[in-house]
Order: structure tokens, then C-alpha cells, then sequence
């Protein structure tokens, strides 16, 4: 109890395995590209030819920022939910043994894991100027650069509330249900792949409790320069909900036993 | 010197007391060995003086450190080899060890000697760079222990080392364990269902029973406290045998074992066996078999408690782990 709660060294430990794990899974990697290329190009392409516009741009361009959204979104849950592989497979009793402190291991997981989320969000951002969903031409260096800042603030939202399940769970049967009841619903009713002002009001309501609504939101004012609320409101709804899950993540994860 | 000291050290569980009040000192250097079937409360003890679990009640000291409230202090100075695997599959040995020399702040030249000195111990210099899922078990546990040293801790835990390894595996894994604490000049306490192990390892040896020691002896001295030899009888009617040799003074002690066999404390086996034949013939028993051998552990943890160790199988959650794994699912 003697020893600092934030150890650089420990997090960066803590963040490099994860970092070797990530390089090492192919299979992984190649997973996480699989849905956003097929929602850009066969459903941007095959709705696209449908819906003339949406919010005055192209539907394509529209998906474009909700597709980066998603693929976050889906990494960074898995990603925290591994958590529980590691007391599966007994390599938490390690960390747990060791003189880290609790905060300590749950900042490096949430910044290794936000780290692989973010990388995943780039390469979707990329194919996104790739198939032009994303004008190059009106972004500057610094839309780039908040755009990356403000991904990685979604990236780790979504990986502490992926922890805050994983500590919750005692096993992994729970897992599917998760992803079901919560990580489906979020990506639907964020306004990810249509856009909410047609729809009807009882939709547009819970949309204002979805976190990814905002990241998603936030998304379009930086790269196409339309969203729904003005970008400084995004990042402050989203950057308070980052703050509070971190928070959760550090109290549940620090009240959790070592094994399953 | 005593290196850890525990006073009345209690674990309860939801009213199930898994140790209860137990007390021992162990010395500095000295492999001490906790032996006990499954569910003695061995884990639970060693997960107390490790910091994972706190104590219901009872203190225990390492290294001079409070093991419920000094808990960073007590870390550094201990290392752990766990029951169940605690490697990261996908990561290779070195990586592993390396990662554990950094969560205790070691510096890189030190991590880096440390590591190729403690890989050549358990000579596994040659696989080092090979990731763990290619490990078989033996090698999975020698990394382990070889990790568990690498902070250079004065006290080493190891949770049933050998358990699920081939014989031969088993007796090569020894010879390390002997290594390390010669070499490193380290206390280590080990738990084990095995009696082999045990006899083959330990300075001193607790047995544990229902969450108590109910002796705590050497090796021999464990063996000599029974007094005698052990006669093994195959009769007809063994509880009613077994009462007889009890009450004509022929054995100590006397206990029907699993089989049906009645295992005797004798005086002097030589001078017993005619005697036995004798008690048996007068009370119309018919005797099939007599064995009579100097005792080893087995016979003393029957002696003590009436009962013999079984050599249980993995539980169903270590069976389950083990097929996950081979899924390779992660």
C-alpha cells in the first residue's frame, strides 16, 4: 500500500504485451477489417444507390466516420473483455502477484487495448479516403490530428466498459449475450449507418443516451464538416462518460477476484 | 532464523474453514513441504501468505513483513509458481520472464543477465525465443519457476509442481527444484498430494489435514515417530481384525484401509508376522496375505488420520482449461 498508484513502468509493461499480442494475431487483424470493408463498399455502394442523400451528402460519405465508429467500437469491447481470458488462463494471478498496483494495471490494459482500437480505427479511416466516402480535400493536418485524438477518447470508453463486464462476468457464457444486448443496440441507435433526422422522435430520444451517437456525431463534424450537434458539445459529453467509465473500470476491476 | 512465522492462521468461507489456526515457523534455506490430499487447505494457505487471499484471522510474517498489511513488501521478496499455468501462451519464454522482471522495476542490464542466468539453470537457453503454446508441461513449469526468480526474491512458493507430469518429467523437475535451492540459496515451500515428492525434496514436512497440521516432523523423523514397522494383513473380516490385533496389543494402531485391507503399526514387522497368524487362526480369520515393510509417509498420513492420500484426478475447470487451450481459443 506504501508503493505509487500510476507506475510508467508497470503501464508500459502491461501495455507492450499487448501490443506483441496484437502484432502476433493474424487472424485477429484480419478479422477486424472484414465488416467496415463490406459496409463501405457493398452497403455504401448497394444503399448509396438507393438513398440519393443523407444530411445533404452522399450516403456514402455519410457511413463513412459511423463505419470508423464501429470497427472502434467492436475492438475496444473485445479488446476489454480479454480481460477475462487472462483469469481464465491464470496470466491475471501473475500481474495480481506482482507490487502494480490495481490502478496501474487498469490504465496500461485500457491504454494498450484503446492503442489496437485506434490503429484499427485509422486503417478504416484510411479506406474511408480510399474509397472517397472522405473528402481529402477539405481536411488539413489538424482535422487529422483532433480526429485521432478524439477516436482515441472513443476507443477508450468502449475498452473500459468492455472491462467493467469482463471484472462483472465470472465466465465467458455471458459474453454472446453481451454483445447482443449491448454492443448491437449501441451500434444500431447511434445513427451510425442512417441518419436520424427522419426518424421518428421516440428513436431520436434514446439516441441522445448512446456514447457512440456522440462519437460518431463527433466524427462527422471533424472529417465531412456536418453533424448533428456542434463538435464541442460531442467531445464534452464524450470526454465525461470516457472519465466516468475509467473510473467505474478502476473500482470494478480492483474488487475483482484473481481467478474465475 | 525464521524466514516466515504464522500465528493461528484461519481462512473461513462462507462458515466452511478451509485452514484453522494454524502455526509454524520456517527457517531460512529450508524446502519445507506442505502435504495433504486435495482440499486440505494447502492452496488456501500458501494464497494467504502470498497475498492473494486475506487471512480470516491469525497473523503471518515474511521476511520480517506482514503478509495481510504489507502486501508490496511481502510481493517483492516472494515469488510464485502457481497450480494452474499463469504463462501467456502467445507470448515466447523470454518475453514472459521479461515482462516480469519489468513489473518489478528491474533494470534492463539486470533483467537481461538475470534472465540468460536463470535460463541456463533450467536449460531452456535453446527454447527461449519460441512462444509458449509450442511448451510442453515440464517446460511450461520450469519456466515458471524460472520466472518466479527473477526479482530475486528469498522465498519461493511452489503450488504442486509436478502435478499432471509424466514420472519422468516429474523426477528431471526435482533435480531443479534441488538446483534452485542449492544454487539460489532460497527457502522454498512446496505443497504436494504426492508422498514421493515430499520424502524426496523436503527438510521438513507439515501434514495438513482438514485445514490443520497434524504433524510436523522430517522426513524421517516422520517415519520413525510410528514406531516400528508397517504390517499390511488381507483377511476375512477386517474390521472385526482389525479391533483384535488393537486389543491383543499386537499393533499400535490399526485401520482398514481402501481395499479392505487392514494396515497395522507393528513393534518389530519380523517377530510379528507368526504372532498375527496366530491371533488370526484362533478367532477362525482367514488370512490370505501378510506384507510387512518399514513405513513410509503414506503409512504415517493413514496412521494419523485413518485414512490414505488418493491421487485425485485434475478438477473439471483444469480439464476444461486444458481443452480450451487446445482450441487454441484465447
Amino acid at each position: 500500500m506504501t508503493m505509487e498508484l500510476i507506475q510508467p513502468g508497470a503501464i508500459y509493461t502491461l501495455w507492450l504485451r499487448e501490443m506483441i499480442r496484437f502484432a502476433r494475431s493474424k487472424s485477429r487483424i484480419a478479422g477486424n477489417f472484414t465488416m467496415p470493408f463490406l459496409w463501405l463498399v457493398v452497403m455504401g455502394t448497394g444503399l448509396g444507390a438507393s438513398i440519393q442523400s443523407a444530411g445533404g451528402t452522399s450516403y456514402l460519405s455519410f457511413i463513412g466516420p459511423g463505419v470508423i465508429g464501429m470497427s472502434i467500437l467492436f475492438s475496444s469491447i473485445f479488446s476489454g473483455v480479454s480481460v477475462i481470458w487472462d483469469r481464465q488462463f491464470g496470466f491475471m494471478k501473475e500481474i495480481l502477484v506482482t507490487p502494480v498496483s490495481r490502478v496501474s494495471i487498469v490504465i496500461g490494459k485500457i491504454a494498450g487495448s484503446a492503442t489496437i482500437s485506434l490503429v484499427n480505427g485509422m486503417v478504416v479511416l484510411l479506406l474511408t479516403l480510399l474509397v472517397g466516402a472522405v473528402p481529402l480535400s477539405t481536411l488539413t493536418a489538424g482535422h487529422m490530428l483532433v480526429a485521432l485524438a478524439f477516436m482515441a477518447l472513443i476507443a477508450s470508453a468502449f475498452v473500459s466498459i468492455g472491462l467493467i463486464i469482463a471484472s462483472l462476468l465470472n465466465n465467458t457464457e455471458g459474453f454472446q449475450l453481451i454483445m447482443n444486448l449491448l454492443v448491437m443496440p449501441l451500434f444500431f441507435i447511434s445513427g451510425a449507418v442512417f441518419p436520424m433526422d427522419k426518424v421518428p422522435d421516440w428513436m431520436k430520444t434514446i439516441s441522445l443516451i448512446d456514447p457512440l451517437m456522440y462519437g460518431v456525431d463527433g466524427l462527422r463534424g471533424i472529417l465531412l464538416g456536418a453533424s448533428r450537434f456542434p463538435f464541442l458539445l460531442d467531445l464534452a459529453v464524450l470526454g465525461a462518460f470516457c472519465a466516468a467509465m475509467v473510473a467505474i473500470a478502476t473500482y470494478t476491476f480492483s474488487k475483482m477476484k484473481a481467478t474465475t | 532464523m525464521p524466514v516466515i512465522s504464522i500465528t493461528n492462521l484461519t481462512k473461513k468461507f462462507n462458515g466452511f474453514t478451509a485452514v484453522d489456526g494454524i502455526s509454524l515457523e520456517i527457517n531460512e534455506g529450508e524446502v519445507f513441504g506442505l502435504l495433504g490430499p486435495n482440499g486440505a487447505g494447502k492452496t488456501t494457505t500458501i494464497s494467504m501468505l502470498a497475498t492473494i487471499l486475506p487471512p480470516t484471522s491469525g497473523t503471518a510474517t515474511l521476511c520480517g513483513h506482514d503478509c495481510a498489511t504489507a502486501t508490496d513488501e511481502v510481493r517483492k521478496c516472494i515469488g510464485i509458481v502457481f497450480q494452474d499455468q499463469s504463462l501467456d501462451d502467445e507470448l515466447t519464454g523470454r518475453e514472459n520472464m521479461d515482462m516480469h522482471g519489468r513489473l518489478y522495476g528491474m533494470r534492463d542490464e539486470l533483467r537481461k543477465n538475470r534472465m540468460n542466468e536463470l535460463l541456463k539453470l533450467v536449460e531452456l537457453e535453446q527454447f527461449a525465443d519460441k512462444q509458449i503454446k509450442t511448451y510442453s508441461g515440464g517446460m511450461k513449469r520450469r519456466l515458471e519457476i524460472a520466472r518466479g526468480l527473477m526479482h530475486h526474491p528469498k522465498i519461493l512458493f511452489l503450488d504442486e509442481p509436478t502435478i499432471g507430469l509424466d514420472p519422468q518429467t516429474r523426477r528431471k523437475l526435482w533435480d531443479y527444484i534441488k538446483a534452485v535451492n542449492r544454487d539460489e540459496r532460497i527457502t522454498i515451500i512446496l505443497t504436494t498430494h504426492y508422498m514421493d515428492e515430499a520424502d524426496e525434496l523436503c527438510d521438513r514436512i507439515a501434514i495438513v489435514d482438514k485445514g490443520k497440521i497434524i504433524a510436523l516432523d522430517t522426513p524421517e523423523g516422520h517415519k520413525k515417530s510410528l514406531g516400528g514397522d508397517v504390517a499390511s494383513v488381507e483377511c476375512s473380516e477386517p474390521e472385526k481384525f482389525a479391533a483384535l490385533l488393537g486389543k491383543a496389543k499386537l499393533a499400535k494402531k490399526a485401520n482398514v484401509a481402501e481395499g479392505g485391507k487392514v494396515i497395522a503399526t507393528v513393534e518389530n514387522g519380523g517377530e510379528a508376522v507368526p504372532k498375527i497368524m496366530a491371533l488370526a487362526e484362533k478367532n477362525g480369520i482367514a488370512v490370505k496375505s501378510v506384507l510387512v515393510k518399514q513405513p513410509n509417509l503414506e503409512d504415517v498420513f493413514l496412521h494419523y488420520t485413518g485414512r490414505e492420500i488418493r491421487d485425485e484426478e485434475a478438477g473439471e475447470k483444469d480439464r476444461m482449461k486444458g481443452a480450451m487451450r487446445m482450441h487454441g481459443r484465447r
